[in-house]
């Protein structure tokens, strides 16, 4: 059958078994929407692009499926970028798909003409200029195939406007092959047995966990080694979720604010078992100093994240799943036989730890403690609901106080850290789950970044709840200048912020404001179960300071602790 | 140290700016470059010589093994390799100087490919060191312009 490059996108999308598209109309994708209504597909019409392409990541982020997005040529694309580039460095798979003018115009800089494919060469995982209609088909499917296997990320297909009118007999591709493009999913035997011997010998392991093991599903294997081996688990802003908060063996998360307990168990361990984690720098801290005395494990699907940062002593390129599993299969005939091997006294010491300097905060007085908020929305939601975050303190206190139970539930830009991911991330994940409970954890800076997708939320019946940590500055880059700039608070002060709850119901949302301690138990509560999106701005003590804190270019052991 | 390396892609448009993008967008250098297609169809073979440590070394050729239009990348440092450069050089001839730059045409096996009253282009394919030894030989008589095509390499043949 003939189709036109249009349909054929459309159809191969409803074949690729996406539900959801995130877009925004233009000149250079006319002929796309005009054939949109024939097909299958629920079409999310944002207000900004960044919206668009946020909200596809926080779909694909939430579900592991890919995440779709749709805008037309020149400027639609170019607001696209920043939102592909947080793809891109926390490795989310998603196609964006962006109109381009007609070919015989590509290059003479017409009417919304931008090169999407040269700007976004760096920060795709691979893109394409289709110019002819019947590539269409197979750049499709080598599109849906290169976001989702290996190392995940966004691959772009510029779709010039006259290909989407040209006509040409469709088939689409069953299979594909690349002859360029093999991922290693398998780990190499001999390396699963030299890490099961040094798992077996070790004294004193850690678990570091990071994104691929949440990115390969691999949450139960991981739970699996840490349990029967009794090892500590510490893991990265993206891996938060993989390993239950209230399991004995959870340090919380390492690194510039990470906890003191899980800081001073990954530079005291003998062992470093790094599961799809990068060594990033916000991790290591002083790369000279981290973890002098540990032999490391590396498993990564993408080896050039191996030995990139740190000596590994045992490499391992393959998928975190298949090679926990490879592991489980090598230790787990001879565990009965060889108890966890004697990690008593490193487990006490980690325990002490714990204890010594657990995360914590003075909710005294008549001022709201931000980390007071995230701990209350943990319990009303019993760690179940999906947290969102937008960048600055409000993301690491989400971090830190929300007590994860599951994969999937924290979705925050962690490589890219950027600010106004929060809030449309939340309505993709919303979209893919209408039933779950999907709460924006915000700051009053950030949270104005895509604030214009509210109008979104409401016209889909979005019920997202944004909770802003409203401490009335850029409150992180504040903290830094307090620290390390002798508070010369230079350009963070918001002294002029909109009514965030008339803002709300500008949009015809619902709108709170809590500035009493004792009130946000209840507003929170109220807030969550109207069926509806809801702003709840909570006027926080202004200069709270997010702690622990690693000074830039020091050893994760120096933390400052208040 | 000096790498030279062989990589082989699919060739289509937009592949040397994945390549050389890799390069200028982490800080490396390229210090020679050469792309021509291959014996197979669609595909091309690049040869970059860098200058780089092992682990930044070590770096490049993961990345560039990660792009997804490379099929092999080959250290050929790591090998017994030969390698060639070819270069075109317009040098001054005239009068008495033509004798002695021909002279020096023979010894290091040069073409002459073109010739004019006072100038001669020549043409000459070697090591690197070699052709750098010719050109510092040949400039007290006058290097009007030089073409260099960048080092191409290849592994040696099956040996001990
Ligand atoms: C797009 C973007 N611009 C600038 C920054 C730098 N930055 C990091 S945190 C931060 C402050 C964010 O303020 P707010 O959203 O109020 O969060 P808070 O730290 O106060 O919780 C800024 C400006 C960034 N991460 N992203
Ligand atoms: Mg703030």
């Amino acid at each position: 059958m003939e189709l036109t490059g249009a349909q054929i996108l459309l159809e191969s999308l409803r074949r690729e078994g996406v539900e959801v598209v995130f877009g925004f109309p233009g000149g250079a994708v006319i002929d796309i929407y005009d054939q949109l209504p024939n097909y299958p597909l629920r079409h999310v019409l944002v207000r900004h692009e960044q919206g668009a392409i946020h909200a596809a990541d926080g779909y694909a982020r939430a579900t592991g499926k890919v995440g779709v997005c749709l805008v037309t040529s020149g400027p639609g694309a170019t607001n696209t970028v920043t939102g592909i580039a947080t793809a891109y460095m926390d490795s989310v798979p998603v196609v964006i798909i962006t109109g381009q003018v007609p070919t015989p115009l590509i290059g003479n800089d017409a009417f919304q003409e931008v090169d999407i494919v040269g700007i976004t060469r760096s920060c795709t995982k691979h893109n394409y200029l289709v110019k002819e209609v019947g590539d269409l088909a197979r750049v499709i499917k080598e599109a849906f195939y290169l976001a989702s296997t290996g190392r995940p990320g966004p691959v772009l297909i510029d779709l010039p406007k006259d290909v989407q009118t040209r006509l040409t007999e469709y088939k689409y591709p069953k299979t594909i092959k690349m002859r360029s493009y093999n991922p290693t999913y398998a780990p190499n035997p001999k390396q699963v047995a030299k890490v099961a011997e040094v798992v077996r010998r070790a004294k004193k392991p850690i678990i570091y966990a990071g994104g691929g093991v949440i990115a390969s599903e691999a949450s139960e294997e991981l739970a699996w080694l840490a349990r029967s081996f009794d090892i500590p688990v510490t893991a990265t802003l993206m891996a938060l979720g993989c390993f239950p908060a209230d399991d004995p063996r959870w340090l919380g998360m390492l690194g510039m604010h990470g906890t003191y307990a899980a800081n001073m168990a990954i530079s005291n361990a003998d062992l470093i078992l790094a599961i799809g984690s990068r060594f990033d720098d916000r991790v290591t801290g002083k790369i000279s100093e981290f973890a002098k005395n540990a032999k490391i494990v590396h498993i990564d699907i993408d080896p050039t994240s191996i030995q990139k940062n740190v000596p590994v002593h045992i490499p391992v390129v393959a998928d975190c799943k298949s090679f926990l599993t490879a592991l489980r299969q090598t230790l787990e005939p001879t565990l009965a036989e060889q108890p966890a091997a004697g990690h008593e006294a490193w487990n006490a010491k980690v325990a002490a730890w714990k204890e010594e300097k657990p995360l914590s905060y003075n909710q005294e007085g008549a001022v709201i403690k931000p980390q007071y908020v995230v701990e209350t929305i943990s319990r009303l939601t019993k760690g179940e609901a999906i947290i969102t975050t937008e960048v600055g303190q409000n993301q690491m206190w989400a971090a830190q106080f929300y007590a994860f139970t599951r994969p999937r539930s924290f979705i925050s830009s962690g490589g890219l850290g950027t600010m106004g991911f929060g809030f449309p991330a939340a309505i993709g994940a919303q979209m893919a789950y209408p039933d779950r409970l999907v709460i924006d954890v915000a700051g009053d800076g950030s949270i104005q970044m895509c604030i214009q997708e509210l109008a979104t939320a409401v016209c889909y019946k979005l019920p997202v709840k944004i909770v802003i940590l409203n401490n009335g500055y850029l409150g992180m880059v504040r903290q830094w200048q307090e620290l390390f700039y002798k508070k010369n608070y230079c350009a963070t002060c918001l002294d002029v912020a909109p009514d965030f709850v008339k803002l709300a119901e500008a949009y015809g949302a619902a709108g709170f404001r809590v500035t009493d301690p004792a009130k946000v138990e209840s507003v929170l509560a109220e807030a969550f179960a109207l069926p509806c999106p809801v702003i709840v701005d909570v006027v926080v003590d202004r200069e709270e300071n997010v702690a622990p804190m690693v000074p830039a270019g020091k050893s994760i052991t120096e933390m400052i602790l208040v | 140290m000096r790498h030279i390396l062989s990589i082989l892609v699919e060739n289509e448009p937009g592949v040397l700016a994945r390549v050389a993008g890799l390069f200028s967008g982490r800080g490396y250098n390229i210090e020679s470059l050469n792309v021509a297609p291959t014996l197979t169809e669609g595909l091309s073979m690049m040869t970059i010589t860098t200058i780089g440590d092992e682990a930044i070394i070590e770096q490049i050729v993961k990345q560039l093994r990660k792009l997804v239009t490379t099929l092999k990348v080959v250290d050929l440092t790591d090998v017994k390799a030969v390698e060639r450069e070819m270069m075109l050089l317009r040098v001054d001839a005239e009068g008495s100087k033509r004798a002695e730059v021909l002279r020096i045409v023979d010894i290091f096996r040069c073409k002459v490919v073109d010739v004019s009253p006072d100038e001669l282009v020549l043409e000459v394919t070697g090591t690197q060191d070699k052709l750098t030894a010719l050109v510092s030989l040949l400039q007290r008589y006058g290097i009007k312009e030089v073409a260099r095509t960048g080092s191409v390499a290849m592994r040696r043949g099956m040996q001990e």
